[in-house]
């Protein structure tokens, strides 16, 4: 892979030779052609597996202009920023610094190289706008501070690099939309600015080459692109076992023994889990049998941040056996000698997957290890075809998505901050970024009188607005504090509210004492659930909920076995596209289920034999009675978010043909629905159509009548009111004391909807529903597929493919609809008491 | 938005499911609208309604969705048209900040000008609002002493016998089965009465909070809870929190 290594390698400054030379290394080909491409103007997409040195590699066009062009003579004058390297973490850009700086002081480069991030001192950042560094290592929230500021011409006029990291897990998210909008800008500051994205392997390349260079209207413009193919096939298997594998759950405990074994024969394991409670509970079932002491540490984002480090540190110095971890581990970061990653719990998408197992090595050269151990029957599936799919180099990534309103009219007002701006021009250097290429000059519009006044119809704010047109044409803001208020308000990440755990003690009468460690955080919407007694694991410990206090929720040690485990639906992703399409096709298909263990088998041979097994489009519904209650059970494989809103808009109606359904549960595979009426017999007497319950039309009158009240709706709305602007964002630790002087989200969001439904940003809320929580798209996407293939059976007994959603039955609640029964019954209690 | 929709249709609906009540030997009516009547006197007391709030948060650079103040009145009208009362007390934090009853638009002026015409109206003022209203119909005062009763924004410390009062914007939460409702609630010992933020863009503190303690006797406490079209009534003890 060498060759022409060799022959460029004439074509590197004297210090890169000489290093080099010392070294005994050469340049891989991928670094010298990325090298290459940059010096003849290109922007470039490197696809490159973990250690194949792409770092190195997105650096060296910089580092080798930096060198020819040598340290400035004093007294040239104000000399901007010449590169920039982006990443989404934090601790990445502090990483890389350390790495970069090696060998840049053994080669004594003419160059500075600084990071700048959040905890960054103030002062320190003052001085880099008066006197930045060649090299600037930062993060997209400060790339769009130093753009709202009225020196960022300045600052950024000489820049001639930005190097993207992590480009692949950027670009899917709010945080990429707003990157997207700052690059555009940057574009137009430094005309001669070249992109150099970094990426793991993705589905489709072409949407990150795009999203790397200025996109023109009728033309399609893209980025070069690198690809470095994937070293030593990984060693995947699923875990085999004697036990018996459940039917249900996500516990997996059946094969903690096992688990364990494995980590006796291997030097460090990383323990890979879908949900921070999958993780709470994994931990401490490994401790319950740890005979031999061995060093098995907890990692998940909730916990206190210098637990964490602790952790990373012990990790680092290879002082741990094991580290338990949900996704707050999934980035590229060096975690010490792993030999062995165990994935508990079914991966969700086979990229994911794949890079995940990444972790276990660094050396691109060997092949990594890992075990799947699936929690139940239907997750041997998925682990089986995301092994398949891991062997075939198969990619379910994300789509990149249309850009984001709510992040638009930050951007707007940011860009407002930086210096009057044109409309016009605004809007072309808008749709130069790819995620808003298709942005209409309409919408547009509305997000800039959004900014100015909150773009109501009802025009009552002109007095207020926050922007104001010139009498040149252009907009700028009205006053220095709506700047400010900008900056506090920038990100595109908004946290759940979180309360802080304290530990006290508790003592005599059940009085509580003052003051313990804190713990960590956990959400308000779960701790509104507990009642003072109730009993959570968390950070390994078994605690025991006392109550709340001011901001903080106060916690006891706890003495209860079986605790009750924090929620976190942040954490459960849904079922890949890709991969459950590769289950129902594995479920239709005999020949392919000689890989499944025996038991799995066995459960779908009875399956085929008392009700059916559904062809790979088909949509199999199930009809059953049970005690005195009638089932449907439908298997879409579309993931529980979909699901989800499939079982909402089901029981909406199903009340309406009245079949009076009472309630739903919805898993990752399928969807069981239960109610009085006998659904079967409706069915097969024509009083009840399949194809009209599971029509299209749902997503018409159905969804909005069910959106007016859900409450995924309005958390995704608080979440685009933060981002847009328009309620301020909580600063942890800035709250209030005592009574809250904030407005609710929900309650803007019901005066909002009640009497402007068609307001911007109750249209950038649905858009966000459609991909986010509700997964509308996707729910569309199916029932598309499914028109005219539904096949009905109406059984006399339970299928054994139902069995799965029916032990879900009781333990995952329908989430909460707020539903006055519930006060009615409470509401009882009073009445029996006064009846006496 | 079920308070509003509630308005909306109360015209067509008869008798409200409220819940009956006594303060300090007087009888009271929890209106699941959020109002408060006091049948021997005539009298509807409502507390903390915020008007304006969306353009107090607009002048400070949040622009809030205009249509609170017209909600907050819409609903308002309703209980007043459901009661037809002989006067009309509103419990402070009557406007969301002290230039807001000066720079409403004259829209609403008029509406809350209809709804004054021949009845008394007494606006006490509240901490959001301590300066009094301009140029609406009624009198303002710092506290109202009536039938047995004594009308103020804040509760004052300690037990306080006769007492109706806001500010606090109390709501409780119960528990069924693993699902928590939380709503807005009269809140009663039988000695004071704690009214619910009558405005529809004002959110609640739960019964429970610090700021609450003392204020009652928790044994006879009870939660008037405004439900979707009718009040529950839940013991203290029965809450979850």
């Amino acid at each position: 892979m060498d060759q022409n290594g060799a022959d460029s390698l004439a074509n590197l400054p004297a210090p890169f030779q000489r290093w080099f030379a010392e070294k005994g290394w050469r340049p891989r080909a991928h670094q010298m052609e990325l090298l290459r491409r940059a010096e003849a103007g290109e922007s470039t997409l490197l696809i490159a597996p973990t250690g194949a040195g792409k770092t190195l590699a997105g650096f060296l066009p910089a580092l080798t202009d930096l060198t020819r062009r040598g340290k400035p003579k004093p007294g040239t004058g104000f000399r901007g920023v010449h590169t920039l390297y982006v990443s989404p973490l934090k601790a990445l850009a502090v990483d890389i610094e350390r790495n970069l700086m090696k060998p840049v002081a053994e080669m004594g480069l003419p160059l500075t190289i600084e990071n700048r991030t959040g905890d960054t001192p103030a002062s320190k950042r003052q001085r880099q706008k008066l006197n930045p560094p060649d090299i600037l290592l930062t993060t997209p929230e400060q790339v769009a501070l130093l753009l709202a500021n009225k020196e960022s011409e300045r600052f950024f006029k000489d820049l001639r690099y930005i190097v993207l990291d992590e480009l692949h897990s950027l670009v899917t998210s709010k945080r990429g939309h707003m990157l997207s909008l700052g690059l555009a800008r940057l574009r137009r500051l430094a005309p001669k600015l070249q992109t150099i994205g970094l990426s793991a392997t993705v589905a489709e390349p072409m949407d990150l080459q795009k999203w790397l260079v200025e996109q023109k209207e009728g033309e399609t413009r893209h980025s070069g692109l690198v690809t470095v193919e994937g070293g030593a096939k990984p060693d995947i298997s699923i875990l085999k076992t004697e036990e018996r594998i459940p039917w249900a759950g996500h516990s997996a405990k059946y094969a903690i023994p096992d688990v364990y074994d494995l980590l006796k024969d291997h030097r460090t394991t990383l323990l890979f889990v879908n949900t921070r409670s999958q993780a709470e509970m994994l931990f401490q079932e490994l401790w319950t049998i740890n005979d031999d002491n061995l060093p098995i540490a907890l990692h998940h984002g909730s916990l206190d941040v210098s637990q964490r480090r602790k952790v990373e540190a012990a990790m680092a110095e290879n002082r741990l056996r094991a580290v338990v971890a949900t996704s707050t581990l999934d980035l590229g970061i060096d975690w010490g000698d792993v030999d062995l990653v165990v994935h508990v719990g079914a991966p969700k998408g086979a990229s994911r997957l794949a890079q995940r197992i990444g972790r276990a090595n660094h050396r691109m050269d060997e092949p990594s290890k890992a075990v799947l151990v699936p929690a139940n029957r239907f997750e041997v599936m998925e682990c089986q075809a995301a092994l398949d799919a891991n062997y075939i180099g198969a990619q379910d990534t994300p789509p990149v998505g249309a850009g984001a309103l709510d992040v638009l009219a930050q951007h707007v007002l940011g860009m407002a901050c930086a210096e009057p701006f044109d409309m016009l021009e605004l809007y072309d250097e808008v749709v130069s970024a790819s995620p808003y290429a298709d942005l209409s000059w309409e919408t547009f519009e509305r997000i800039v009188d959004f900014v100015a006044t909150g773009g109501y119809a009802l025009r009552a704010y002109e007095r207020y607005a926050r922007i104001r047109k010139t009498k040149e044409g252009r907009w700028r803001v009205s006053n220095p504090q709506v700047a400010q208020q900008y900056r506090l308000n920038l990100g595109t990440i908004v946290e759940s509210p979180m309360l802080n755990l304290r530990m006290v003690k508790r003592g005599e009468k059940g009085r509580v004492g003052r003051g313990g460690a804190t713990l960590g955080k956990v959400e308000e919407y779960f701790l509104e659930q507990l009642s003072p007694g109730d009993t959570f694991a968390f950070a390994g410990k078994v605690l025991r909920f006392e109550g709340i206090s001011e901001n903080e929720a106060l916690v006891s040690q706890g003495f209860s076995l079986d605790p009750k485990i924090p929620a976190y639906a942040g954490g459960k992703f849904p079922l890949s596209t890709y991969l459950a399409d590769q289950v129902r096709s594995m479920l239709a298909d005999p020949e392919r289920w000689h890989r499944l263990p025996d038991q799995v088998r066995d459960w779908l041979a009875l399956q085929k034999d008392k009700s059916m097994l559904p062809k790979r489009d088909e949509l199999l519904i199930e009809t059953f009675p049970r005690g005195n209650r009638a089932y449907l059970v439908a298997y879409p494989f579309e993931g529980r978010l979909a699901h989800q809103t499939l079982g909402m808009l089901l029981t909406r109606r199903l009340e309406r043909f009245g079949a009076k359904p009472l309630g739903f549960v919805a898993t990752d595979y399928s969807l069981g629905i239960w109610g009085l009426e006998d659904l079967g017999l409706m069915i097969s007497n024509g009083r009840l159509s399949l194809a009209e319950l599971f029509d299209e039309d749902m997503l018409g009158d159905d969804l909005e009548a069910w959106l007016a009240e859900s409450f995924l709706l309005k958390r995704t709305f608080r979440n685009c009111a933060v981002i847009a602007g328009l309620i301020e964002r909580r600063h942890p630790g800035k709250e209030k004391t005592g009574r809250q002087v904030t407005v609710s989200a929900d309650l803007i969001y019901d005066v909002l909807r009640s009497h402007e439904p068609d307001h911007i940003l109750l249209q950038a809320t649905r858009q966000d529903a459609a991909t986010g929580l509700l997964d509308i798209s996707r729910l569309g996407d199916m029932l598309r597929r499914i028109k005219g293939h539904i096949t009905h059976r109406a059984l006399d007994h339970i299928s054994p493919l139902a069995v799965p959603v029916m032990l879900e039955i009781g333990r995952e609640s329908v989430p909460g609809e707020a539903h006055d029964a519930v006060l009615a019954e409470a509401a009882d209690d009073l009445i029996a008491e006064a009846m006496g | 938005m079920s308070r509003l929709a509630l308005a909306r249709a109360a015209a067509m609906t008869s008798v409200p499911v409220s819940a009956e009540t006594t303060v300090n030997g007087v009888a009271a009516v929890c209106d699941p609208l959020g109002g408060l009547y006091l049948p021997e006197s005539g009298m509807l007391v409502v507390s903390d309604l915020h008007l304006e709030k969306g353009a107090a948060f607009a002048r400070r650079g949040m622009m809030l969705p205009p249509y609170d103040t017209l909600a907050t009145l819409t609903v308002l009208s309703a209980v007043i048209t459901r009661y037809a009362p002989k006067i009309v007390v509103s419990l402070g934090d009557n406007f969301h900040d002290r230039i807001g009853s000066r720079e409403m638009p004259e829209e609403f002026r008029t509406l809350l000008a209809n709804m004054a015409r021949g009845r008394e109206w007494v606006w006490i003022n509240g901490n959001h609002d301590p300066d009094g209203i301009f140029d609406l119909p009624g009198t303002s005062a710092d506290e109202m002493h009536y039938g047995g009763l004594v009308f103020r924004h804040e509760p004052q410390p300690g037990p306080q016998r006769g007492e109706v009062a806001g500010h606090l914007h109390p709501a409780a939460t119960v528990r069924r089965r693993d699902k928590a409702v939380r709503r807005p609630c009269f809140a009663t010992d039988g000695a004071r009465l704690l009214m619910p933020a009558f405005g529809l863009m004002s959110g609640g503190l739960d019964l429970r909070h610090k700021a609450m303690h003392g204020l009652f006797d928790r044994a006879a406490l009870i939660a008037h809870l405004m439900g979707k079209d009718r009040i529950y009534s839940v013991r203290f003890g029965n809450l979850t929190g």
